[in-house]
């Protein structure tokens, strides 16, 4: 490519773009990402103060909506340690074991992700409902499950199911066994071994996907809405109380609720990217797996 | 068990995969193997009418059409965002970063509430819309609108290890070897990236089609126009149809599987590809 051109003219390395096609393209994605992502958070948060502060506070201290905060942590302080035992044991089979039959369920631990909310909310009216396939010994022996809080549980556990056992399994799985066998020839237990050496070496990438799990326990909406009932104070979780207050019109009550939601998202995400940033080597083998940190 | 494991001196094998097959039989399998057996409840036929009636029919086209469209553009702008995040340099560019996985963390019913303020005639984005007599707030374009939201940190996710594995040297070897930019583009980094691309595509899709929280505030819902599957089955179930719910859940669920089973393939084709450089 032609020598003789003055130096300003050259043109730019051919490893890269030229300076305007970059600048273009910087610009592109930055106006989509502030266009598609940051406007609905600015929304959130502009919408919940239109009434002015009073009316915010009012809002998030207001009796129906303080039940919803404390069904939703409830909720999420049962279904989030289910999957962590799940994700601890299923990660302990998987990545310390070899065994026929392991990559399929790896596939079945995953199902949850490929299912619709609304269908997750649903196989559990279809099997604890009225019409389902135990709901009339239930209600025989006095058990509510569906409209009552524990169908909250187990739709919530449902879809947040893969979050733990997923950013275990890849990263248990990298750092072999080794460590354990020396440990358990050294004379520890089962139990010391996995509490003194499994653990403490997985520990970054079991709190990255607790932190995933909490987020998505917390925010459910689909499956807990189907199995819900909409029974205020009673079975309205937060997403489920931004939704009746949003279709009762009272919508600055609606984003106030909604806020705090947004708030424990970005929190979640600053955690996440701090996680990434400081034990980025530790989560490596979750993130080098081409579309595993779904 | 012994004759289907490779023996090791850990222990605890038995326990944790038993305890670890019952917990996912009791929370996954089980229920869901219940709803197949709902559906099969209606005949073959009963089902084939259950899923065929004009209404069900219309939301079928939609859903598909919207989350195909939504993961259309984000394939191409999760390329974008995810090429213009690796390689340039600029100022904000590690918040941008982790806002791609906004969509995420963000409550799906936060996320709804918020696009169909904004979209709605009167809103921030709405408003300026309207000028120009495009409607987007609870008509097909506003389905669309929220699958876009929901399903963009797929493609990017997806896209942007392989394109930090991808050598610059590899670049260069093509420029030294006399390819012109656009010529390492189409023949270079296209042809690496592209098993990634569709791989996010898919995933983006098959996010799409089961999303429910963000797309209903800015739907409208109108049976026949804006409404989507996972709302009709909803609906259903308020009506104590129970059964149709389940036909057309099971449709929903096997379209998923098959997307599932396509996704498994295209991410071994990915890494193969990926292993390979």
């Amino acid at each position: 490519m032609g020598q003789a051109t003055p130096r300003l003219l050259r043109p730019p390395p051919p490893t890269t773009e030229p300076f305007a096609v970059k600048w273009a393209l910087i610009g592109t994605a930055v106006l989509f990402m502030l266009l598609f992502l940051v406007m609905p958070l600015a929304a959130v948060l502009s919408e919940a103060f239109s009434r002015g502060i009073g009316t915010y506070w009012a809002a998030i201290t207001d009796p129906y909506t303080l039940k919803s905060v404390r069904l939703t942590l409830l909720v999420a302080a049962i279904s989030v340690p289910l999957n962590v035992a799940f994700g601890m044991t299923a990660a302990w089979a998987i990545a310390k074991f070899e065994f026929v039959g392991k990559s399929v369920l790896i596939t079945l631990i995953d199902l949850p992700f490929s299912v619709s909310p609304v269908i997750a909310g649903l196989i559990y009216v279809l099997m604890f409902g009225a019409q389902g396939w135990i709901g009339p010994w239930l209600i025989d022996h006095d058990i509510r499950i569906v409209f009552a809080v524990p169908g909250l549980i187990v739709a919530t556990t449902f879809v947040t199911f893969p979050f733990v056992a997923r950013e275990m399994i890849p990263l248990m799985q990298d750092q072999g066994t080794d460590e354990e066998e020396a440990a358990i020839l050294l004379g520890a237990s089962g139990w010391q071994t996995f509490w003194r050496v499994t653990l403490p070496n997985a520990k970054w990438a079991l709190l990255y996907g607790v932190l995933l799990c909490n987020a998505r326990a917390m925010g459910e909406f689909g499956a807990v809405a189907v199995v819900s009932g909409h029974v205020r104070g009673v079975t309205t979780t937060m997403p489920l109380q931004i939704e009746m207050l949003y279709n009762e019109y009272k919508f600055a009550a609606s984003f106030a609720v909604a806020s705090l939601l947004a708030l424990l998202a970005v929190v979640t995400l600053v955690v996440k990217a701090t996680l990434e940033w400081r034990f980025g080597e530790e989560l490596a083998a979750v993130h080098r797996a081409p579309g595993g940190k779904v | 068990m012994f004759a289907l494991r490779r023996p090791s001196v850990l222990p605890g094998f038995g326990p944790t995969l038993g305890f670890a097959l019952f917990y996912l039989s009791l929370i996954v399998l089980i229920p869901l193997a219940g709803l197949f057996f709902k559906s099969a409840e209606l005949g073959w036929e009963g089902f084939v009418r259950a899923v065929s009636t004009p209404r069900v029919l219309a939301s079928f086209r939609l859903t598909f059409g919207a989350a195909f469209l939504a993961a259309l553009l984000n394939a191409f702008v999760g390329f974008l965002v995810a090429w213009v995040l690796t390689r340039y340099r600029f100022p904000g560019r590690r918040v941008i970063d982790g806002l791609v996985d906004l969509p995420f963390a963000l409550p799906t019913a936060v996320a709804g509430i918020a696009l169909a303020t904004l979209y709605a005639p009167n809103g921030w984005i709405g408003s300026i819309l309207d000028k120009v007599g495009i409607k987007v707030a609870y008509t097909p374009a506003g389905v669309w609108v929220a699958l876009v939201f929901i399903s963009l940190p797929f493609v990017v996710r997806t896209i942007q290890p392989v394109l930090q594995d991808l050598e610059p040297e590899i670049e260069e070897a093509s420029a030294s070897l006399g390819a012109r930019r656009w010529q390492t583009w189409l023949y270079v980094i296209i042809p690496v990236l592209l098993p990634a691309m569709i791989t996010g595509f898919s995933l983006a899709f098959a996010r799409a089609l089961g999303e429910y929280g963000s797309v209903i505030f800015i739907a409208g819902n109108l049976p026949f126009r804006s409404e989507i599957v996972p709302l009709l089955i909803f609906v259903q179930l308020e009506q104590y149809n129970y059964a149709g719910a389940a036909a057309i859940a099971t449709v929903m669920l096997m379209a998923s599987f098959i997307l599932l089973l396509i996704i498994n393939v295209l991410q071994r084709w990915t890494a193969r590809r990926h292993g390979a450089d």
